[in-house]
């Protein structure tokens, strides 16, 4: 196993599937010469030629409808958005069409289609670089939505984002791009769509996460630890569908559960899991369920202090751990 | 054979007094024909069975004080398997009549006994379950958790040391000082021959614990100003017949002071509010509780959203509120959620009193009788109705220039020559 970062797991993935099958290529601004913003298709014009590493206008919806086209004919396009922050204009193109596509011709069309996108802030990105959008796009029903937080479930997610006959909303929050290293298993391995991780094992509470706050969420579980308080941390991994099991499985042993997500905390994520949760082990609960989540406010500013403001880190989690785990 | 038990009758009532059994044993009972009476702290309340079937064996007999969800009786449903019930017939009941000096305590199981303490503890999803799968008794066990809060660990702990299942009173988390009631009792000399115990009723322990309560825990404050009422009660009595003709229910001075409380507090909203030890809980909605002297004692009917009532509103809810009060027909809502009680010390002749906080309000308000009184009116001595209006507070809450713009508010209101409210 080689010891990777989380962008290095999006290249290797996108090159070895681009290898491995030719109806798979990238399209979006600024992925050939310049070989993306983050340099994560450095080399893949020279290797693959422009017919399968397409720059395109500054134009999301057209980037999608494009890719939707091929997909329904049988390729496997990559599209990418260059930040989160610009997908709405292609939001038609990817709740309107691909996500129906299958339903609406009874099955005889697939759009095995995956939408990269950088997202999530703490990297001084200011109003247009630092969104979240999930909460955007789990609630559409025939649209996988993945948001993995190492390298090892980043590119075997990808891989499998890739291989799919449906179409993948592929969120990876641009912090952890050089922010996380980690092993990555050798040779050729998926990790499949809907499926949580546990992070970290405890008896104590839960933490419900996903994206940069899953590291947060163990750094401020392993702070906690040292006071005796045992949290278990649930990576979703994957935000639709969401790994109901999981979630049930976790909080039916500690009884007590906190949602952390950087998204706006108003009908995000958070909300859908606290349901589960009320749905599924209600008879378990020991406390209210808790989320931490980022301000309902409309934008993260650039001001450092905006940005921590806006941001969960390590200690504004511990602090939700302790308070929950004290109820 | 399923039991009877001491039915929950208010959010805050730990326990209830059999008053009379309306069944012997041996007698049949439809489901929901009355039982049994029951006087808690606040109400009295006939109970209805929730069987059909025949009273067996009585547990608690009149007189006899229990905590709510003890059982009380059993009854043998119709139709049941017939069961030998003779054995358990004839076993003394697990709540005996208090004799003379001797209550039933002893039979009760060990509870809360603190400031704070709330035998209708609110037990979570988990712990129930878990009491349920693991028979714990709930009662009596020490919490861990935030307030004394029984968590799903306290539970699974009682399991494995039963011995510490019945928590000691020193161990129950909020009990930081005993109760209050317990707390004032000085000394007392034994009673001689002539003299009378006089038993304390439900309502009687419970006007002691809570003015103790009151006093003890809440830094009051009070203030009084004099209210020129001439004009009013002018406007009073050349209304109150119409008003009485068209209405069908007595224009007195209390409609109309309640009205002008109610909307001072909607000027002065913090004094509607409630002191919860961190922070002050200011309510939006105004419910004034009316003190009523009733022959068990004082008790605080609530009229609900005053604030928004009209004059004839507020008097035939307070007619309707103080006529069940004397028929001793309260319901546990008719009693609840009040913000601020109005004492009508007046109707007993009062020109002063300083009235003690219902807690956990912020404030009493106290109206006294009108007098006539030599008054210096435009540097002339005129001959003026006047009451004395006070307010009781917790200093806690707001201050008192607070109390004053309030009084004041409630004074402007009542000195026009027809009430502005």
């Amino acid at each position: 196993m080689a010891t990777k970062t989380v962008l290095e797991a999006v290249r290797d993935a996108m090159h070895e599937e681009m290898k491995r099958d030719e109806r798979v290529f990238i399209m979006g601004e600024d992925v050939g010469p310049r070989g993306n913003v983050f340099r994560i298709t450095a080399g893949f014009l020279e290797e693959f030629g422009r017919d399968r590493v397409i720059d395109t206008p500054l134009a999301e919806a057209s980037i999608v409808g494009v890719a939707v086209g091929a997909a329904m004919l049988g390729m496997r396009p990559i599209a990418e958005i260059q930040f989160a922050d610009f997908i709405y204009p292609a939001y038609n193109q990817i709740v309107g069409e691909a996500a129906k596509i299958r339903y609406r011709s009874a099955g005889g069309n697939t759009c095995p289609l995956v939408i990269r996108t950088p997202y999530g802030g703490g990297v001084r990105g200011a109003l247009s670089h630092s969104v979240s959008v999930e909460a955007l796009f789990y609630h559409v029903p025939g649209l996988k939505v993945c948001a993995p937080s190492t390298p090892a479930d980043t590119k075997g997610l990808l891989t499998a984002a890739i291989r799919d006959d449906d179409p993948v909303l592929f969120l990876e929050h641009k912090k952890t791009y050089r922010l996380i290293k980690g092993e990555v298993p050798d040779g050729d391995y998926t990790v499949p769509i809907g499926k949580a991780d546990v992070a970290r094992v405890g008896n104590d509470l839960s933490v419900i996460t996903y994206g940069l706050m899953r590291h947060f969420a163990v750094e401020a579980a392993e702070q906690l630890a040292r006071d005796g308080i045992e949290a278990e941390v649930i990576d979703l991994r994957s935000i639709r569908p969401m790994d109901r099991e999981a979630i049930v499985k976790s909080v039916s042993k500690t009884r007590r559960a906190l949602v952390v997500h950087e998204d706006n905390k108003f009908g995000g994520v958070g909300a859908e899991v606290a349901a589960i949760i009320a749905e599924d082990a209600f008879l378990d609960l020991d406390a209210p369920v808790r989320r931490l989540c980022g301000p309902d406010v409309p934008a993260m500013g650039y001001a450092k202090e905006y940005e921590d403001a806006f941001m969960p880190g390590p200690e504004k989690i511990a602090a939700a751990m302790r308070e929950l785990a004290a109820f | 054979m399923p039991n009877v038990i001491m039915p929950q009758l208010g959010e805050t009532v730990t326990e209830g007094t059999v008053g009379k059994w309306l069944k012997k044993v041996g007698e049949a009972v439809a489901k929901y024909e009355p039982l049994l009476d029951v006087e808690t702290d606040k109400v009295a309340s006939e109970i209805t069975s929730p069987y059909s079937g025949v009273v067996t064996k009585i547990l608690a007999e009149e007189g006899a004080t229990v905590p709510i969800g003890a059982p009380v009786c059993e009854i043998e449903e119709a139709g049941a398997k017939k069961e030998n019930v003779s054995e358990s017939s004839s076993a003394a009941p697990a709540f005996p009549a208090p004799h003379a000096g001797q209550r039933a305590t002893a039979a009760q199981p060990v509870r809360p006994n603190g400031a704070g303490a709330d035998d209708g503890a609110r037990y979570s999803p988990a712990v129930r379950k878990l009491a349920r799968e693991h028979g714990i008794e709930l009662r009596g066990l020490a919490g861990t958790g935030r307030g004394g809060r029984v968590t799903a660990q306290d539970v699974m702990s009682a399991t494995k040391t039963p011995a510490a299942r019945p928590a000691p009173h020193a161990a129950m988390a909020p009990a930081a000082h005993p109760a209050p009631a317990q707390m004032s009792v000085p000394p007392v000399a034994p009673p001689s021959g002539e003299d009378a115990i006089v038993k304390l009723t439900p309502i009687r322990k419970t006007i002691a614990e809570r003015m103790a309560q009151s006093r003890f825990t809440i830094p009051f404050a009070w203030s009084l100003v004099e209210v020129d009422v001439t004009d009013l009660a002018k406007w009073r009595e050349r209304e109150k017949a119409a008003f009485k003709a068209r209405e069908g229910v007595n224009l007195t001075f209390v409609p109309i002071v309640v009205s002008a409380v109610a909307a001072a507090l909607r000027e002065v909203p913090i004094v509607n509010s409630v002191w919860a030890g961190d922070h002050i809980i200011q309510r939006r909605r105004v419910n004034v509780g009316i003190a009523v002297d009733s022959d068990e004692g004082l008790i605080v009917p609530v009229v609900r959203d005053a604030d928004r009532l009209s004059l004839y509103g507020l008097a035939t809810a307070l007619a309707g509120l103080i006529d069940k009060a004397r028929r001793r027909r309260l319901t546990m809502e008719d009693l609840s959620d009040g913000t601020i009680t109005v004492n009508n010390t007046g109707a007993i002749g009062s020109v002063i009193s300083v009235p003690i906080i219902n807690p956990p309000q912020a404030a009493i308000f106290a109206m006294e009788a009108t007098v006539k009184r030599a008054w210096v009116v435009n540097d002339a001595i005129a001959i003026r109705a006047i009451m004395n209006i006070s307010l009781c507070f917790d200093h806690r809450v707001f201050d008192g220039g607070t109390a004053s713009k309030f009084l004041q508010s409630v004074k402007r209101r009542l000195e026009g020559p027809t009430p502005v409210l």
